[in-house]
Formats: C-alpha cells, sequence, structure tokens
C-alpha cells in the first residue's frame, strides 16, 4: 500500500531526496565552490523530472487516501514548472556568479521550492495544500534576500514574509470554515459538502481561501508586495517569481476551486471576476510611471495574471485549458524578458532603468529585435503568440456568460500596450544616450533571449502542439 | 497553382527574410543591395500576382482559388478572392514596388525600412485574402507593428506622439471588434468567413440596462466591428490620428497609409458589416450615412485652413473617405460599385499626392505651403504632373476620381436626396482647397531666395509617377475594367442583404401588428 503510493509521488521524493543530499554534500565538501557545479545539476534534474514526466505519465493516481493527485493537469503544471525553474536556474547562474552570490544554498532552495510547488498543483487535501504552499513561499523568503547587504534585498525579503505569512494566514482560517462546515479536509468530500445548498461558513471559507490564493498569484488588490519584492530581489530571483511560483500558484487555484468547490461555481466565479478585471486594470495603468524596468516587469505580472484569472473566471474546462495555454505562453515570454534584463549592465554594475535602453537597437540590432518581439507579445499583439493566450482567454470568458469581462479585458489591454511600446520606444525611436549598455552578453542568456523571441514567432503554427496537451489536462480536472 | 494566393502573400516576407539574415553591413553597396532586393521582391509580386488576375473569373460570385488548411482551436487558415477583395490585392501589389522605388534617397537604417515595408506587403495582401475571422484579424493588427515603427523610426519632428497615438488608436478600435468575433465563433461555431456570410445572427430586440437595442446581437456585433473599421477608414469624429500619422511618416510611409491602409475600413464594411450582419447595418446605416456627411463636409473645410501640405491632403483622405462610406452605406449596386472604385481610385491619387508631396519635401525639407510658390517656373514637368493629380482630386471628368464620386452620388440620391445634396457640396470643397493648395505652391511668381535653385523631378521621380497617372486616366476613361470585376459579386451582396433586411421588416411588422389591434 504504502509502496504503491510512494511510487505516485516519486518525483517528488526524488527531488526532496536530492536537495538534501546536495545540502550534505555542499556543506561537507567546498561549501560554495560547488555552487556552480550544483547550480547546472539540480537543472539537470528539473528537466529530467519534466522529460519523466511527458513520457510517463498516464492516467489519474491518487496516493495517501486522496491527499496527493497525479493527474494531467497536475503533470501539464509540473512540467511548465520544472521547465520554467530549469530555464531560469541556468540564466542565473553567470549573473550570480559575477556578483558574489551565487551560494550553494541558492539552487537548494529553488529546489526545495520547486518541490512545495510540485506538491501544491498536486493537492487533493487541504493539508497537503497547506505544507506544500507553505514550502514553497519559505524557500522563496529566503531567496528573495539572498544579498545580504543591500538593504532593498533585506527589505524585499522581510516584506514578502510578512505579506505572506498574513496571506497564508488568511488562508488556514478559510481552510479552518471549510473543514469546520464540511467535516474534511478532502477536496473529494468538500465537493460533495458544497452539492446541496452550501452553508454560508462554506461561502465565507471559499471566500478566505481565495483571498490566500490572490495574494500568491499577486493578483490586486492583493498585489501590494508584488513590485517591491520584485525590485529589491536580486534578478534572477526576480526572474523566478515571476514565472515558476506563479504557474503553481495558479494551478493550485484552479484545482481548489473545481475540485473542492466545483459545485458553487457561480459563487466564486464573481470573485474571481473581480480580481481579474481589477488586475488587468490596476497593473495597466499603474505600470505607465514606472521607470525601473523590473517594477515594470511586476505590473506586467498583475496584469497578466489577471487575463489568466479570466479564464479561470469562466469556471468551465475551456476556461481552465485557457489559462494553462495563457500561463504557459506567459512563462516563456517571461523567461526571454528576463534573460534581456539580467543582461543590462553598465560597466558591470546593474541598470534597471528603463531610460539607459535608448537607441539600444543601434548597438545591438538582434537582441534589441528579439525585445521588440517579446514585448509586443506581451502586449497581445498578432501574430505573435501572447496574442493566442488573450484570444483563449477572451473565447473563455465569452463562453462562460461574462462577456463584460471579455470587453474589460480587452480595454484593459490597450492600456498595457502603452508601456510595452514605451521600451520599443526607448530602444528604436529614442536620442542617443551618453554611455551605452554593455554589449557583453553570456551565451545562456543569448540563448534563451532569441529562444524566446523565435518561439514568439514561430509558435504561430502550432503553439508548439500544447493545445490538445492544455485540453486533456484541463478535461481530467473538470468534468 | 493551387497555392498561388499564399505565395503572392508570402513572397514579400521571403525577401523580408533574405534582407535580414544574409544583409551584412550599412554602406553603401549594402544599402543599395537591399533597395534591389526589396525592388526585386515587390516587382515579383506584382508578377505573380498578375496570375490570379488572370485566372479570376468575374462572373463567379463566390470565393475563388480558395486555399484551407487546419490551424489551432479549430480555426483554419484559409485564403482567398473574390469580386470585391481582388481589386484591392492588385492595387497592393501594384502600388509597392513604387513605393519602394520613391524611398530610393533614404539612407537611414535601409535594411530595416525595406524589411518594415516587404512585412506590410505581406500583411496587407492577407487582409484581403484571409477568409477566416482570426486569420484577418491576425493580418489586419500586425500591419499596426511595422506601421509604428515605420512612422516612428524614420517619421519626422513629432514622430513619437503620431506613432504611439497611430497604435493605440488603432489598437483600441480593433480589440473590440475582438470580442466581437470571439461572440461570432461562439454562435456561429465556425471562423469561416464564407459560412459566416451565409449564417444568421441572432437579431431579436433586447435590452442592456435598460436601453432598448434594436436588432439586438447583430447590431452590438455591428458596433464592435464599426469601432475598428470606422478608425481604421477613417470616419469623422475618431480620424483625429490620421493628420498626425501622415504628417510625420516618411513619404512612403504616408503614401501605404492612404493608398492601401485605409482601404482595409471600407473591404471591411464591405466583407463583414454588410453580409454579416444585414440588420445591424440597416439599423445603424443612417448614423453612417449623416457621420460621412458631416466628414465630408466638415474635413473639407478643415482642410482649406491647413497650412501643412501633407495635412491638407490627409484631411482630403477624410473627405474621400466619407463618399466610401456613404457609398457603401447607401446599399445598392451604384452605391457600392462606387465606393469601391472611389477607394482604388483614391489608391492612385493620394498615393501620387503624397509622392508629389516628397518631391518637393526631399528638395526644401519643408511642408509648409507658405515656403513655397511660383515652382512651375522652375519645375514645369512637375507643374504639370501635380496638376494633373489635382484635377483628378477633385474629381474632374476623365480622371478615375469622377467615375468613384459620381456612382457614390447616384447611389445616395435614391436613397435620401438631401445626403446627396449636402455631400454633392463637398465636390465644390474639394475644389477649392486643392486648387488653392496648387496656386499657393506652384503658379505666380518665383520670388523665395530659397526656391531658386530647386531642380526639376528626375527621371526616377517621373518613372514612379507614369503609371499612376496611366491608371488613373485609363480608369477615368473606361471604367468598366474595374465595374466588370466588381459588378457581379457587388449584385450578389446587395441581394443577400436585401432578403435579409426584408426578413427582418417583415418580422418587425409582424411583431408590431398584434400590438396596434
Amino acid at each position: 500500500m504504502i509502496s504503491a503510493d510512494l511510487s505516485i509521488v516519486l518525483p517528488e521524493v526524488l527531488l526532496a531526496l536530492y536537495a538534501m543530499a546536495a545540502l550534505l554534500i555542499a556543506v561537507y565538501t567546498s561549501k560554495d565552490g560547488m555552487a556552480s557545479l550544483l547550480t547546472w545539476t539540480t537543472a539537470g534534474v528539473f528537466v529530467l523530472l519534466a522529460v519523466w514526466m511527458m513520457i510517463n505519465g498516464s492516467g489519474t493516481q491518487e496516493a495517501f487516501g486522496g491527499m496527493f493527485i497525479n493527474d494531467g493537469f497536475a503533470r501539464f503544471s509540473k512540467i511548465v514548472i520544472l521547465l520554467s525553474a530549469a530555464a531560469i536556474l541556468l540564466m542565473s547562474e553567470g549573473y550570480m556568479q559575477q556578483r558574489g552570490l551565487l551560494k550553494f544554498e541558492y539552487p537548494i532552495l529553488l529546489a526545495l521550492a520547486v518541490v512545495g510547488m510540485l506538491v501544491m498543483v498536486s493537492a487533493g487535501d487541504l493539508m497537503a495544500l497547506y505544507m506544500g504552499l507553505e514550502l514553497q513561499s519559505l524557500a522563496l523568503y529566503v531567496v528573495a534576500s539572498l544579498r545580504r547587504d543591500s538593504v532593498k534585498s533585506t527589505e524585499a525579503g522581510l516584506k514578502y514574509f510578512v505579506l505572506g505569512a498574513l496571506s497564508s494566514g488568511l488562508l488556514l482560517y478559510g481552510a479552518s470554515l471549510t473543514y469546520g462546515f464540511a467535516g474534511t479536509t478532502l477536496f473529494s468530500g468538500i465537493i460533495e459538502a458544497t452539492s446541496d445548498d452550501p452553508s454560508l461558513g462554506l461561502l465565507f471559507g471559499v471566500v478566505f481561501l481565495i483571498a490566500g490564493f490572490a495574494f500568491k498569484v499577486s493578483a490586486a488588490p492583493f498585489h501590494m508586495w508584488t513590485p517591491d519584492v520584485y525590485e529589491g530581489s536580486p534578478t534572477p530571483v526576480t526572474a523566478f517569481f515571476a514565472t515558476a511560483p506563479k504557474v503553481a500558484a495558479m494551478a493550485l487555484f484552479a484545482r481548489v476551486v473545481h475540485d473542492a468547490f466545483g459545485g458553487i461555481v457561480s459563487d466564486w466565479q464573481q470573485i474571481v471576476a473581480f480580481l481579474s478585471v481589477v488586475s488587468m486594470f490596476l497593473g495597466g495603468i499603474a505600470a505607465i510611471g514606472q521607470t525601473n524596468i523590473k517594477r515594470l516587469m511586476a505590473y506586467s505580472s498583475i496584469t497578466h495574471m489577471g487575463f489568466a484569472l479570466m479564464g479561470l473566471a469562466a469556471g468551465t474546462a475551456f476556461g481552465v485549458q485557457a489559462m494553462l495555454i495563457y500561463m504557459a505562453i506567459y512563462v516563456t515570454m517571461n523567461v526571454g524578458t528576463f534573460a534581456f534584463i539580467l543582461a543590462m549592465g553598465r560597466d558591470g554594475q546593474v541598470v534597471t532603468d528603463i531610460n539607459s535602453l535608448k537607441m539600444y537597437s543601434k548597438n545591438q540590432p538582434a537582441r534589441a529585435l528579439a525585445m521588440l518581439i517579446l514585448m509586443f507579445s506581451l502586449a497581445g499583439v498578432p501574430p505573435l503568440v501572447g496574442f493566442f493566450g488573450k484570444f483563449y482567454v477572451l473565447r473563455a470568458a465569452y463562453d462562460g456568460g461574462l462577456a463584460w469581462l471579455a470587453v474589460a479585458g480587452v480595454v484593459a489591454s490597450v492600456i498595457s500596450a502603452f508601456y510595452y511600446l514605451r521600451i520599443v520606444y526607448f530602444m528604436y525611436f529614442g536620442d542617443e544616450t551618453e554611455g551605452a549598455l554593455d554589449s557583453k552578453m553570456s551565451p545562456v542568456l543569448w540563448a534563451f533571449l532569441m529562444g524566446s523571441a523565435a518561439a514568439m514567432v514561430f509558435g504561430v503554427f502550432n503553439l508548439f502542439g500544447i493545445e490538445p496537451a492544455a485540453a486533456a489536462a484541463a478535461a481530467t480536472l473538470v468534468n | 497553382m493551387s497555392n498561388l494566393l499564399s505565395l503572392t502573400t508570402f513572397i514579400p516576407l521571403v525577401g523580408a527574410a533574405i534582407l535580414a539574415l544574409f544583409l551584412r553591413g550599412n554602406d553603401i553597396a549594402a544599402q543599395r543591395n537591399a533597395k534591389w532586393v526589396a525592388l526585386a521582391t515587390t516587382v515579383a509580386t506584382f508578377i505573380v500576382s498578375l496570375f490570379i488576375i488572370g485566372q479570376f473569373d468575374p462572373s463567379n460570385t463566390g470565393f475563388q482559388m480558395v486555399e484551407e488548411r487546419d490551424w489551432l482551436l479549430g480555426l483554419k487558415y484559409k485564403m482567398g478572392v473574390d469580386g470585391i477583395s481582388i481589386l484591392f490585392v492588385m492595387l497592393t501589389t501594384f502600388l509597392m514596388p513604387l513605393v519602394i522605388a520613391s524611398c530610393w534617397n533614404v539612407s537611414d537604417r535601409v535594411k530595416e525600412y525595406m524589411i518594415a515595408f516587404l512585412l506590410l506587403e505581406t500583411l496587407m495582401l492577407g487582409v484581403f485574402m484571409a477568409l477566416d475571422l482570426v486569420l484577418f484579424y491576425l493580418f489586419f493588427e500586425a500591419g499596426l507593428i511595422p506601421m509604428f515603427l515605420i512612422i516612428g523610426i524614420w517619421g519626422g519632428a513629432n514622430r513619437i506622439y503620431a506613432s504611439f497615438k497611430f497604435f493605440l488608436y488603432t489598437f483600441l478600435g480593433s480589440v473590440l471588434m475582438l470580442v466581437a468575433m470571439v461572440a461570432m465563433f461562439t454562435d456561429a461555431g465556425t471562423t469561416d468567413i464564407p459560412t459566416l456570410m451565409t449564417h444568421t445572427f441572432a437579431n431579436e430586440n433586447f435590452s442592456v440596462l435598460g436601453v432598448q437595442i434594436i436588432g439586438g446581437m447583430q447590431t452590438l456585433m455591428w458596433l464592435a466591428f464599426f469601432a475598428s473599421f470606422a478608425v481604421k477608414m477613417p470616419m469623422w469624429p475618431v480620424h483625429t490620428w490620421l493628420p498626425d500619422a501622415h504628417v510625420q511618416a516618411p513619404t512612403a510611409g504616408s503614401v501605404v497609409l492612404a493608398a492601401i491602409l485605409l482601404k482595409m475600413g471600407g473591404y471591411g464594411f464591405l466583407r463583414f458589416s454588410l453580409p454579416m450582419f444585414p440588420v445591424g447595418s440597416e439599423v445603424m446605416g443612417p448614423l453612417v450615412l449623416w457621420l460621412s456627411v458631416i466628414a465630408i463636409i466638415y474635413t473639407s473645410l478643415v482642410a482649406l485652413v491647413q497650412t501643412d501640405m501633407k495635412k491638407l491632403i490627409a484631411y482630403s483622405s477624410v473627405a474621400h473617405m466619407g463618399y466610401v462610406t456613404m457609398g457603401i452605406f447607401a446599399v445598392n449596386q451604384q452605391g457600392i460599385d462606387g465606393a469601391i472604385f472611389q477607394m482604388i481610385s483614391h489608391g492612385f491619387i493620394s498615393g501620387a499626392l503624397f509622392l508629389a508631396v516628397g518631391v518637393i519635401y526631399d528638395r526644401m525639407h519643408t511642408r509648409e505651403i507658405d515656403a513655397y510658390g511660383g515652382l512651375v517656373n522652375r519645375m514645369p514637368a512637375y507643374a504639370l504632373i501635380f496638376m494633373f493629380f489635382t484635377m483628378a482630386n477633385v474629381g474632374l471628368p476623365g480622371t478615375s476620381g469622377f467615375v468613384g464620386e459620381f456612382l457614390v452620388l447616384m447611389g445616395i440620391f435614391q436613397v435620401n436626396t438631401w445626403l446627396a445634396v449636402f455631400a454633392a457640396t463637398g465636390v465644390i470643397l474639394s475644389a477649392a482647397y486643392a486648387l488653392w493648395l496648387y496656386r499657393r505652391v506652384v503658379m505666380g511668381d518665383l520670388i523665395k531666395e530659397s526656391l531658386k535653385t530647386i531642380t526639376d523631378m528626375t527621371s526616377r521621380e517621373k518613372f514612379i509617377m507614369a503609371p499612376l497617372i496611366f491608371m488613373t486616366l485609363l480608369l477615368g476613361v473606361y471604367p468598366a475594367l474595374v465595374l466588370d470585376i466588381i459588378g457581379p459579386s457587388v449584385a450578389a451582396l446587395v441581394d443577400q442583404y436585401d432578403t435579409a433586411t426584408a426578413a427582418f421588416g417583415a418580422a418587425a411588422d409582424l411583431a408590431a401588428a398584434p400590438a396596434a389591434h
């Protein structure tokens, strides 16, 4: 019995064992001297696990009495999480090394955070959910303040921790209400309790749970921490925040609202729609005034979470599919954009002011072009792949009877187009500026930037086949 | 050949890719190579497109040379042409070599400039050939990217404001269309344009927030499409991006904008609004007609007081597009024939006018009317050519400008006499601003010191103008060339529209009848 359960959670177990083994080995040997090697092996382990899941995964299995679910939805999310985490790790190695930030704890903490994320998306029970979420969060609090001698980085970590604890509190309160009124923490039990006329306590529970998730995905009005944490953390950590944890939190969000509260769609739908519309507009409007590209990307990610939530708000299988496709596209775009940001520097110093990009296209035409493609893709302009993400969620929202949300979404996308265009404007139309940015860019970053831009262009043919995969994944969650 | 349309559409893209990947350096030789590659590509596209018109059968009112492939999400990659779209395709392929030739003197980032125009050509051709809603939207919107860059990188002093305004204005218009497309996809279960043209969208009245919406869903969808096409067209009062964009864009950009991009709005009305939402068009038609009349008179008056030549011609374009929308929403054979004719003819004439402004701008680097005067003394050939296109713009019989305006007025006269009366005053006003411009720039004595050394048009510039003069005259004296091709398709469109609106009218009468008793 226990061995059957363990074989289902084998990827998570292996990854956790790997993290612990790596920790022991590094501590007892050369410590930070191993950091570079550990970074590469950790990324390799992520990729191996992702490939394993791609090849091996089929069907739905439950472990530990339904606390852990391994289904198509979980696998899709896990693959996106693992691959994006691997990409960010590879990208961060050079940057961290150069600035003396490459501690051996860094890859290990990320590996532990990823274990947490994998547990999150597979959670079939409120306790498993909380365990995964906290494992992820604790690891992330630490990496946010990785640059110990920087006030901003320390502040970012503390802010993230305090507000994260608050949101965990909200979530726990919601979970305990749910448990109190449903009499079980298993999602399969909760959905039965809500099937006939759910009690007010359960509704309160779902509201608090959603507030907790909204914090984790940084949806407005629970987004306050995002710009500060993004700005203060070292850039590779920011890149990580913008990708894998967002996917995990969105997947968890979808899992809970469908698996546990799938019977009361109309009740949570309005909350999610509200979060979506507020995020889209707030992210779009607040980003207009930003000059720091990391803060700008923070607001950009708030807007994008609004769009992803639009798919979720539809409350249908197609909505979940749209959300998954949106997240996969979003992550790909962000990996490329952060590869670009990581290479921004002057005389070895980090530069985050978008004014420094003036006339970038004159010096670096290829990179400027890649960034231009990514910016238009983030803005959702066809024929780039970002447009298809928008198209899927719009369709999901309209089919789900939320035509007003679709209209609000496209209006918000016009507002947010402005600041993406502004970056293009600096790179292409701006005046010459003194002191051009460094032309050095590590081959790894260059490859990720170009690869991501190329994916945005060539994905127009068939989105690299993720559509049927996402459809199958969504079908296992919503039926 | 079965994929002639795709071939035509993507030849410029291949040319752009060759430029991007294989052309290195930025010396004079590389710049010249870039221009030659671009010119050769556009000429090749034009030659291939001649096969399209060669194979085209005007008597067949359906789509021809259709290609179809599966794409994502049940969408299709589907291309085809019919009598309404084919001439826009030809207009595009015909004008692009001239556009490329007109920027022969550009020296700033030439390779990128050529790539932008070649990309733009692919996207414009795609718009006119796409037979799938989302594919259409893809081409329609993607065109914003190269145009944004053309205005922003190679434009005039105030180019940044103009490029942002251009992009955001048109983007806002078209995203609403995207929502309507999603709604159509859900309603009809397909994005196939020929199928949607025969699909009847729900037109029962309902109310939103207490406002009764006559024509129901159709009217709402019509409005969403209208938001996009009216901005693109541009119609009064959402035309304000156009003068800015025109003034700041480089000459070649202005030519493409006026001659081809503006036609996408008119084409959209004919391809989507009329056949797919006949009831919506019937309900909202009068509004469009009155907006068109206002556009014609108001923008003509505004054109009179302009001090910048490009701005004057830009306002004149808005006025001429007023005739187009008026002809389209008259919904009869003459009106729509006239509208399409006017669009084609305006493509040649406005393109030529912007080129003519470009000729003297290249020499004097100003577009202020006051900076010129008496050019006839030193530039006789220029004076003659400018005269010809001024007259064509006014609508002198014998030029293509006359045929279009006359047909539109004839069409609108059958709908509403007053509208025809007001619209006809636009002809007088256009004569006023165009001739006055001509007098101030070309006639009189050459007293400005700076103009004393100005030289006449070079043979390259004359060579670019020659085909435009030829087409303007040819269509002016033998309009059947166009009308024979578009006639049957327009007749079918008008028939279909009349049937659909008659059915709606009958249903409305039935619904009203019991209430009367």
